[in-house]
């Protein structure tokens, strides 16, 4: 058995390896998450990464003591956009983090309790689930007043429902398996039985969702940075800095143009390896995978 | 038919109180004093009570909700802080201009991704496929607001082939002016023949609107070369091929037209989605829509306003997103039943 489930798992290690597009993905992640915890040997400057500015090299092009030039505090734009990789990628893992936590547990209580509860849980996660989330949260953290974290939750509050949704669904066929009649005959408690239970065996559809997410909670976040309403300055933010830049950018077109690089790079990379770890796992594209 | 349209007309429902909820909400959470915000910084404080009082923000949070329920159901959506003015007025006004963007972004979108999207499905796991592939998922992973400014340097900088925003040049507003009829300038420019000034409103459409559909492009190629993927594999496409119909017929026609349900449903969302969408894409092509309107609106911390766009838009969102289900739903019988 656990043999099985090894080969399992190598079968679908070897499909993600065979697609190119998944392993440029993943190898621009590696290269991001890298940069990110190693930012202040990286640098080139890591005080103006900080935040720290240097007014006499104000908006110098792309040399090579400033690769990616300068922005418009003389800050040097490879630091601060390196920088910007560790707040974008930690801001995005606490977004998971809040909307796993929250919608992972109602989907486990909705799924398996079923009939009331249920029915209460999906139709609040229906109704968030009917608003545009991005709008959504523009509208709560113009409420709120801007700030990193308000952007985190005001982006959390529209996206758990999804979590919800995909969880009930395991809980819903998994709960009529074997293991569990046998986790009740031994007499283990209910949320025992879900959380040791059936939550082990519904996460790899969780871990896909949320790589998937990733990448488009850091486009949320990029784009409340961009309006003025996330991180606020001097924290490096890749949206932010696109915003700065865009003042200057007909002339000094770098700032804007990298930093919202740095922004695409990433997005894509998370959503080339999400497609990727989505067609390993779904067996009906795997098979279609195969044929080739 | 009938049961399908009333359940999901009291959802509906629903979903516009739990809206009403979460913006008012959103209104009372607001840091500060509305009264004060309303009457200006120098005011004095028995004139800000006395504002309380007229606004009925003394009143209980139940009652006050009531009143907002009374105030929209009057179609009456506050004030502007800043300018005193009605906001429906001011909603009224943008829009016209967002909405000429977004439709001519979706037609954009869905004349671009649904071949795309079949021409990737026809050549599965080749180059073309892959590189179509490629080309969907960066659209998807696009910031708007990024490619807005790529395209500006590009066609504007460098090529000099379109101008960098506005809906029309000031010098053919002046010399071509279009008259106001329903608020859309091509509409309104066809009607009257000014065919100088059509030529400028549509050049300036292109750049806003291309960026506006990107992600739309993405989205519908991908769902089309899906969906298109599994229609393949059912029989009566083998069938047709082995009484001898050309591929082409049978991508295009047979299979299409049965894939083409999902796509639709995706570019239906898409459409309400955009308004969110229009508000980066307005703000650097300088356009004058409900997007700009809005922006403007959080700069100042014009509180009335955000909330009642937000109302609104949501409310937009959704019914679109009825209005694709029930059409959905009047073209395929499956769903009429399961549901």
């Amino acid at each position: 058995m656990v043999k099985k489930k090894h080969r399992e798992y190598f079968r679908g290690l070897s499909l993600i390896v065979k697609n190119p597009l998944t392993v440029f993905g993943l190898v621009i992640i590696v290269v991001l998450v890298l940069s990110a915890m190693l930012a202040p040997f990286i640098a080139p400057y890591p005080e103006q990464g900080r935040g720290l500015s240097n007014l006499q090299e104000r908006l110098k092009a792309p040399s090579i003591r400033h690769p990616l030039g300068t922005d418009n505090l003389g800050r040097d734009l490879m630091s601060r956009i390196v920088y910007g990789a560790r707040v974008s990628i930690k801001a995005a893992i606490i977004v998971v983090l809040i909307v796993m936590g929250f919608g992972v547990p109602l989907g486990l209580i909705a799924g398996y309790f079923g009939g009331k509860i249920d029915e209460l849980i999906m139709r609040f996660a229906d109704m968030i689930l009917a608003f545009p989330s991005l709008l959504l949260a523009i509208a709560i953290v113009a409420s709120t007043g801007p700030s990193l974290l308000n952007a985190l939750i005001a982006i959390s509050i529209p996206w758990w429902p999804w979590y919800t949704r995909l969880v009930r669904g395991q809980v819903i066929s998994l709960k009529e398996m074997q293991f569990v009649e046998s986790a009740k005959a031994v007499g283990a408690s209910s949320s025992r039985i879900m959380f040791r239970h059936i939550l082990p065996n519904c996460l790899s559809p969780i871990i896909v969702q949320g790589t998937l997410d990733m990448g488009y909670i850091i486009l949320c976040l990029a784009s409340l940075g961009f309006l003025g309403l996330g991180t606020q300055p001097p924290t490096a933010d890749w949206g932010v800095m696109v915003n700065d830049g865009r003042e200057f950018f007909l002339t000094q077109w770098w700032i804007s143009t990298f930093s919202g690089a740095a922004i695409f790079i990433t997005v894509l990379a998370f959503n080339l390896v999400g497609d990727g770890l989505r067609e390993a796992m779904d067996p009906k594209i795997r098979w279609r995978f195969q044929r080739t | 038919m009938l049961r399908y349209i009333l359940k999901r007309l009291i959802w509906l429902l629903v979903v516009l109180f739990g809206l009403c909820v979460i913006t008012f909400t959103l209104s009372r959470v607001v840091p500060g004093d509305p009264a004060a915000a309303y009457i200006g910084p120098r005011a004095r404080p028995e004139q800000v009570e006395l504002v309380r009082q007229q606004l009925g923000l003394d009143r209980p949070l139940y009652v006050q909700f009531g009143f907002y329920l009374r105030d929209l159901a009057h179609g009456n959506f506050g004030e502007s802080l800043r300018t005193h003015r009605p906001v429906l007025r001011g909603i009224v006004d943008h829009l016209p201009a967002s909405l000429e963007l977004m439709f001519s972004a979706i037609i954009i979108a869905l004349f671009l991704g649904i071949p795309i999207g079949v021409v990737s499905a026809r050549r599965e796991n080749t180059v073309v496929d892959h590189l179509s592939r490629l080309f969907s998922v960066a659209n998807v992973s696009m910031p708007s607001f990024w490619l807005a400014m790529i395209f500006q340097i590009v066609f504007f900088r460098w090529l000099g082939l379109f101008p960098i925003g506005g809906r029309i040049d000031t010098v053919t507003a002046l010399l071509h002016p279009i008259e106001k009829i329903t608020g859309f300038s091509i509409v309104d420019a066809v009607i009257s023949g000014n065919w100088v000034a059509l030529r400028n409103v549509l050049l300036h459409l292109v750049l806003p609107s291309v960026t506006l559909a990107a992600y739309s492009t993405g989205l519908i190629a991908r769902m089309t070369r899906s969906t298109m993927l599994e229609v393949l594999r059912e029989d009566y496409i083998t069938t047709a091929r082995s009484i001898g119909v050309s591929e082409s017929e049978i991508h295009f026609i047979h299979a299409l037209r049965n894939a083409i349900g999902p796509t639709l449903t995706t570019a239906g969302l898409c459409f309400a989605s955009m308004l969110t969408g229009t508000f980066f894409i307005e703000l650097i092509f300088f356009w004058p829509g409900l997007g700009t309107y809005t922006i403007n609106a959080i700069f100042l911390n014009d509180y009335p306003v955000i909330m009642a766009v937000t109302l609104l838009m949501a409310l937009f969102y959704v019914a679109v997103n009825l209005c694709v289900d029930l059409l959905l739903a009047i073209a395929d019988p499956r769903i009429r039943i399961s549901k």
